[in-house]
């Protein structure tokens, strides 16, 4: 081979394979990520069944069944909207009702959401980051006195006292 | 009193730090070996005044000393000894001071072993290596003042948290830092060999031990966080593409890619710009973890500091190092000489190839980890970037990779023999083709996928050895002859066939329990036995139990192989009492390569029932040996006479190596 050609299929290569990883990962940047969203977001706007979504909110008081089946159902809420949620498995550690948790999956036809992975972080508050950022936004969460009351609404089920209380 | 040491000791290595960065450059710039000595000395006081100040630390969370605002908000009196050592870096101040401890130490190695480099690199690197100590040094003290003192002193601490009180979490960071800060000493050489101008052959075996040293420790510290996760989150998983994960895999992407590289610099003169660029970049892919790990900037069980200017300090730090360095890199790389070309089937061709694939790969985690925080600060929209992408765009890039692993040293420098090497494979292939036949078999044709994985496996484990079966001819020399042989060959053979082999033995790890791995989520009542996977689980009781500073239920269960008992464990609900924290206590019960693993759930109401979930993992431990296999390659390859730390220039002396083929 000449000097040129050698040149040739060194470019070539590694133009191939930059290539090779441009379409990959544009692939799976549009099938396999998921947006968050709170419950008020997927009540407004429901997403299509085969969009993956996280899921973020408080688990609502006294919203928390175990059936027979080993399948866990609760309501998420952001004390505005709320939304049920099934989930088979076993729950993380720090899952506990008033504690917020964001859990992954699709939303059925039902409208009863689907989760096949359930997070609730090891932080000190026990409040997922996202979940907090989401109700700062709209003026239900305040550093310091942690979840408030909706301006001008009723407030929703739930204890919001102990919701921001490590290890409550 | 002696915690105002430790601060004071931490001062020091800053004023020492700053002395040291200026005057071995200047030193070495007009050329005044005097100047040029100050390096060695300020970067051992340096590193003496660093560990100073870490033992004073250390020292305060011994004694339970609360005062110090750290240890109260990280420790507890009725911890065991151990976890509060080893919490002096389960926070972020601490960690800080660990993570400058070994910098220092490192540049302190080079003060020490380097005598044989020539006196202005030795100064250039001495004084880079200070910049980088002089930046976090600020940033400890100014941000994260590990030494603050707290008034009045509270009665009791806070604890530390618990899933971080842990034996493997004792040595992970340590570990993980020696790897990330070890290629502090690679971009040194890289930014001294810019500011020179000069590079060449010897530049490359000076910078190979030392990226050797770090790429060992990371693949052990890498190995250990994951075993860490995977028994001590109890969700029996071993790898989650978790931000913090990705922080530590990417620098072990390009450094193994740079390990690669400097080889064919060392050998050939060739990819010198290239190597020099890929040290750099390790480098920077080290910054950018600890930013990501260190900032906040990410929700992870990692992210423990959450301080804004924190992430700002950090930010500017990754910014001025990365930028500066490229800035240097683009201004001076066209003085560097490149090398020769060569053919691209020849040992630098598959070189090339591999390190054309892991930077692509390290390149497409790096948008997989950053391309959320990038959509968040752009257009506010949060998404998640899970394993599915990962597994979908990584996992493709690597095949090509470790198909062509075992081809890699079968190849001759400058232009080697495709076809040669591929006959010399043919035992591999055939045992990979009957490993693909038997998972075939088994699974009644059900798993191709796996089949082929499992293939591939054995195609890397076996073609590794191929190499050194073929060196020592045990087919024509004759057994004896060929054990001799065998002996004479450099260590540098063998670590090469080591680590390849440890990488085909993970790859048969993750295989195996991704295919054939079960997971049974049921409620169980004592005596009730259930089978998974081929092996039964009898539960035979929950009962409470004490810790030091815990409360646990303890569910015990018995493993049974067919009727007989193969096995007992013990799986536990814990509540850490000074942080009522919960946590799952894993019951892991191995046989060979594979586990049962066992995690208790709720508790049901009635009788003594739980909620249990029980996985089947295969071959599971093979993914952390075959990293213990790479990181010992790596240091089998290290004991190599011409990479020995401080040898170099005495093996040149002596001129021609034992072997006449060229080592890897």
């Amino acid at each position: 081979m000449t000097r040129k050609q050698k040149r040739l299929a060194g470019i070539g290569g590694m133009v191939g394979v930059v290539a090779l990883a441009v379409g990959l990962v544009l692939q799976s940047l549009s099938t396999s990520i998921a947006f968050f969203n709170s419950p008020t977001d997927i009540v407004s706007n429901a997403p299509v069944p085969t969009q993956r979504i996280r899921l973020g909110g408080l688990v609502e008081q006294g919203s928390v069944e175990r059936g027979a089946d080993s399948k866990v159902r609760f309501r998420v809420t952001d004390s505005v909207e709320t939304v049920p949620v099934v989930y088979a498995g076993l729950l993380p550690d720090l899952f506990r009702e008033g504690q917020g948790i964001i859990a992954e999956g699709t939303l059925g036809p039902d409208r009863v959401f689907l989760a096949d992975t359930v997070l609730a972080k090891h932080d000190e508050t026990y409040m997922p980051k996202e979940v907090v950022d989401d109700l700062k936004k709209r003026g239900l969460w305040e550093d310091g006195n942690g979840m408030v009351a909706p301006k001008g609404g009723d407030a929703p089920a739930g204890e919001p006292v102990a919701m921001t209380g490590a290890g409550s | 009193m002696i915690v105002e040491l430790g601060h004071f000791a931490l001062v020091l290595a800053l004023a020492l730090a700053l002395v040291q960065s200026v005057l071995p450059l200047i030193g070495a710039r007009v050329g005044d070996a005097r100047l040029m000595e100050t390096g060695s000395t300020t970067a051992l006081g340096g590193f003496v005044m660093l560990a100073l100040a870490f033992a004073a630390l250390t020292h305060a969370y011994v004694v339970s000393d609360f005062s110090v605002l750290n240890v109260a908000e990280n420790s507890h009196s009725a911890k065991p000894l151990l976890y509060k050592i080893t919490g002096v870096w389960g926070n972020h101040e601490g960690s800080m001071l660990l993570w400058v401890l070994i910098l220092s130490f490192f540049g302190a190695l080079v003060a020490l072993f380097g005598r044989d480099l020539p006196a202005s690199l030795k100064a250039n690197v001495l004084s880079v290596q200070a910049w980088i100590t002089v930046a976090f040094l600020l940033f400890i003290l100014l941000t994260s003042n590990p030494f603050a003192r707290l008034d009045p002193p509270p009665f009791e601490g806070n604890d530390l948290n618990p899933i971080l009180q842990d034996i493997g979490l004792a040595i992970h960071p340590p570990m993980l830092y020696l790897g990330y800060v070890g290629f502090s000493i690679a971009f040194s050489f890289a930014v001294a060999a810019l500011i020179d101008g000069r590079i060449d052959a010897a530049w490359a075996r000076w910078v190979r031990p030392w990226t050797l040293v770090a790429w060992v420790f990371l693949t052990a510290g890498i190995a250990m966080g994951s075993y860490w996760a995977y028994y001590e989150l109890g969700w029996g998983g071993w790898w989650f593409w978790d931000p913090v994960e990705n922080a530590s895999f990417m620098p072990w992407l390009s450094g193994t890619a740079l390990l690669h590289s400097a080889l064919v610099m060392e050998k050939r003169s060739a990819l010198k710009i290239w190597t020099v660029l890929l040290a750099i970049l390790t480098f920077s892919l080290s910054l950018l973890g600890t930013f990501l790990v260190r900032s906040g900037v990410l929700t992870s069980v990692h992210a423990f500091a959450t301080d804004p200017t924190r992430g700002v300090f950090i930010l500017g730090i990754l910014c001025v190092f990365v930028g500066g360095s490229l800035a240097l890199f683009a201004l001076r790389a066209s003085s560097l000489e490149g090398g020769g070309l060569f053919a691209p089937i020849s040992r630098e061709g598959a070189l090339v190839f591999n390190n054309l694939f892991l930077t692509t790969a390290c390149a497409t985690v790096l948008i997989g980890t950053l391309y959320p925080l990038v959509l968040e600060v752009t257009t506010g929209a949060k998404i998640s970037v899970g394993p599915p992408f990962f597994n979908l765009t990584f996992g493709p890039l690597m095949l090509p990779l470790l198909f062509a692993v075992p081809f890699g040293p079968l190849l001759a420098w400058k232009r080697g023999d495709l076809l040669g090497a591929a006959q010399r494979l043919y035992f591999a292939a055939g045992a990979a083709f009957v490993a693909v036949l038997f998972v075939m078999a088994i699974t009644q044709g059900a798993a191709i996928l796996s089949a082929l994985g499992v293939g591939l496996a054995v195609w890397l484990m076996i073609g590794s050895f191929v190499d050194l079966w073929g060196r020592a001819s045990f087919a024509k020399a004759g057994f004896s002859n060929a054990l001799r042989r065998l002996a004479g060959l450099p260590r540098s053979v063998f670590g090469t066939a080591i680590a390849h082999f440890g990488l085909g033995a993970t790859l048969l790890g993750i295989v195996a329990v991704g295919a054939f791995g079960t997971e049974t989520v049921t409620t169980m009542a004592p005596g009730q036995t259930v089978h998974a996977g081929g092996w039964g689980v009898r539960f035979e009781g929950l009962a409470p139990r004490d810790g030091p500073n815990f409360t646990e239920e303890v569910g015990r269960f018995t493993i049974l192989d067919g009727t007989s008992e193969a096995g007992r464990i013990e799986s536990a609900r814990r509540l850490y009492t000074a942080r009522q924290q919960p946590t799952t206590e894993a019951g892991i019960s191995t046989h060979l390569f594979s586990q049962v693993y066992v995690a208790l759930g709720d508790a049901v109401a009635n009788g003594g029932q739980t909620v249990v979930r029980i996985w089947t993992k295969p071959l599971v431990t093979l993914i952390w040996l075959g990293c213990v296999a790479m990181a010992i390659g790596g240091l089998v390859s290290l004991s190599d006479r011409r990479l020995r730390i401080g040898a170099p220039a005495r093996a040149k002396r002596r001129g021609g190596r034992p072997i006449a083929e060229p080592a890897e």
